[in-house]
């Protein structure tokens, strides 16, 4: 008995669709250099228009696109933008972490089930929520904390802003870091125990040393969405650019920035329009450095346990 | 071991020691408060949305429960069907909320197929090396973008067309739907790689043995079998498309267009951007429209990811 021989044109259609789903992947590579290539030559066209070398942009301490001269210092809202990428971590960061020992060492599993989702549905929650949030709840709160004390918290202040980011990105950190810190072997757990140490020797002495890479990768891509972070803060921090440590008062970030630009009536090709573009470019490089980081220090965990 | 020398092991060994036994119950509170602080944050988030909204008409005590429930139904029947207004009384959430179901189905229908195309191209046709690991890294730190860059990306290419006139998409459906669909790309390729690795090899060489083509088994065997969890991503996708603001600020979905878009060359605006411009409205009457339209929001998003949960749980195959 002889087979039928393979129809010719399924031929055709294995390379047509081969071919199809390449594409459907090159729209990714695509999209990167489009990235690229859209914020390197607006940015270019940027400091040809504005005629200010790139030293005056990226140490520039004024940012002032409507005065005359226009000056486009990047430090103020490079500064607003480490203001809350800090202060954000400051809460995220210890707490994500806690929850992820929690998580990960003593919760039992039923626990674990319930809340594991609720902690994701905290990173499903849209950040013009938070930035609501921030505007509505913080600020009174913080308001009726710190004003009896004498101090004097305007309506866009930095701190909420810290807070309701700091409370967003804690998912982030703590989900990440349960992963890494459950796929530490079991067996260095049960020596330790063997060795008589406690519960809690083990979680700090054993499980965190092996599982720290992992936590470090996500400690550093919390900081990195924090920085990219945009609605929550343009509700909660407004726009004044400002170098302050004063945690009460309103500051701008680079994504800040961008929204106030688009939002505002700079028409299209004029040096403040561009500049959008030259922060937009230094936004990038940050959160691209900060991930590249993250995912080495990642990639160098996976190799040692798993 | 010598007993007693300084720096030897058994200097450090004290078994005994009270910290000990009570330093553990207490790190052990302190990880239990810290994951209830992110619980707690939700229920306060949830809470003080759901209160701001119930500021505007009188009301009575907290716990009239089903009155509540009537006058928040009542409260967001009323702004989904309004019209947006400078009146905080006559204020609404139609346009907002039409357009963001037309962002929806189409980014279903052009973002998701490609992302889902690229995934399947990544995990069974694409050869492993050098090439291949290029696109997964690229994909990795697609992911990492922040959401305002794809805004900056559909700004330059989508509406402007780097200034071309003639092929520029302006600020209408088409130009957000481009966009999101390019924001949600790694999400979508990311989960469908992840549920296409978890379909075992047996079934891929069964039909394999049987005559069947690359192309055949993947789109017979290897896809359905993993179904659930590419859905599971899509949808996920999908609400984080629906949840987005910055980026469509960028494209240009403004927030004062009184007409409810009808086709995707249409102007348009999307709920969370008329959120957005009403909460930065000084009135403090505007906030109550914008803790409504946020809980017209969250509904939606809440009713995709119940979708997304029971296909993972009630459908997923291989895990």
């Amino acid at each position: 008995m002889r087979w039928p021989r393979r129809p010719r044109y399924l031929a055709w259609l294995e390379s047509g669709v081969s071919a199809l789903l390449f594409l459907c992947a090159f729209v990714t590579v695509l999209t990167t250099i489009g990235i690229v290539a859209v914020l390197g030559v607006q940015t270019v066209g940027f400091f040809r228009i504005a005629r200010i070398g790139i030293t005056d942009f990226l140490f520039g301490v004024v940012l002032k696109p409507d005065a005359r001269p226009p000056l486009f210092g990047v430090v103020p809202i490079f500064w607003g933008t480490m203001i809350v990428a800090i202060g954000s971590s400051m809460i995220a960061l210890p707490i994500g972490l806690l929850s992820a020992i929690y998580l990960s060492e003593y919760a039992p599993r039923k626990a674990r089930a319930i809340l594991k989702p609720t902690l994701e549905l905290l990173a499903g929650v849209p950040t013009i929520v938070y930035g609501y949030f921030a505007l509505m709840l913080v600020t009174p709160v913080l308001r009726a904390l710190l004003e009896p004390l004498g101090l004097r918290v305007e309506t866009f202040n930095a701190l909420s802003a810290c807070v309701v980011v700091g409370v967003m990105i804690i998912p982030l950190v703590s989900s990440l870091s349960e992963d890494v810190l459950s796929s530490v072997p079991r067996g260095l757990r049960e020596a330790a125990y063997g060795l008589g140490a406690t519960k809690f020797e083990v979680s700090t002495r054993v499980v965190l040393p092996a599982g720290l890479s992992g936590v470090l990768a996500s400690f550093i891509l919390a900081i990195s969405r924090a920085v990219g972070e945009t609605m929550a803060v343009v509700l909660a921090a407004g726009m004044r650019p400002q170098i302050t440590l004063n945690p009460l008062t309103s500051i701008e970030t680079m994504t800040t920035y961008i929204v106030q630009v688009i939002g505002g009536e700079a028409s299209y090709g004029t040096a403040k329009y561009l500049s959008l573009f030259a922060v937009g470019l230094s936004l990038f490089a940050v959160t691209l450095v900060l991930n590249i980081i993250s995912g080495l220090i990642l990639r160098h965990f996976r190799e040692a346990y798993q | 071991m010598s007993a007693g020398v300084p720096g030897s092991t058994e200097a450090r060994y004290h078994p005994d020691r009270v910290a000990r036994r009570w330093l553990g119950p207490i790190f052990g509170a302190a990880c239990l408060a810290a994951t209830c602080t992110g619980v707690v944050a939700l229920a306060v988030l949830l809470g003080s949305v759901i209160t701001a909204a119930l500021k505007g008409p009188p009301h009575g005590p907290w716990y009239a429960v089903g009155s509540h429930l009537r006058e928040l139904v009542a409260l967001c029947r009323k702004l989904a069907t309004e019209l947006q207004a400078t009146e905080p009384e006559l204020a609404g959430f139609r346009v907002g909320l039409v357009g963001s179901l037309w962002l929806l189905g189409l980014v279903a229908m052009v973002g998701i197929p490609v992302g889902i195309g690229a995934g399947v191209f990544l995990e069974e046709y694409a050869p492993p090396g050098r090439f291949r690991r290029i696109i997964q890294t690229n994909i990795a730190n697609l992911a990492g973008v922040p959401s305002i860059v794809y805004g900056i990306l559909g700004l330059a290419v989508f509406v402007r067309a780097f200034g071309w006139k003639g092929i520029a998409l302006g600020p209408t459906l088409i130009s957000g739907v481009l966009t999101l669909s390019l924001l949600i790309l790694p999400i979508i390729v990311i989960t469908t790689q992840e549920a296409l690795r978890a379909v075992p090899r047996s079934l891929r060489q069964a039909a394999l043995a049987l005559g069947a083509s690359r192309w055949q088994m993947i789109r017979d065997h290897v896809v359905p079998a993993a179904l659930p969890g590419i859905l599971t991503g899509a949808i996920l996708g999908l609400s984080r498309a629906i949840g987005e603001t910055a980026p469509l600020i960028m494209v240009g979905a403004a927030g004062s267009i009184l007409q409810v878009p009808r086709g995707p060359r249409d102007l348009y605006t999307a709920l969370p951007v008329e959120i957005y411009n009403y909460a930065k409205q000084p009135d403090p009457r505007f906030q109550t429209v914008a803790a409504g339209g946020i809980l017209i929001l969250l509904a939606i998003l809440l009713s995709m990811n119940a979708v997304a949960i029971v296909i993972r749980n009630r459908f997923r195959r291989y895990d």
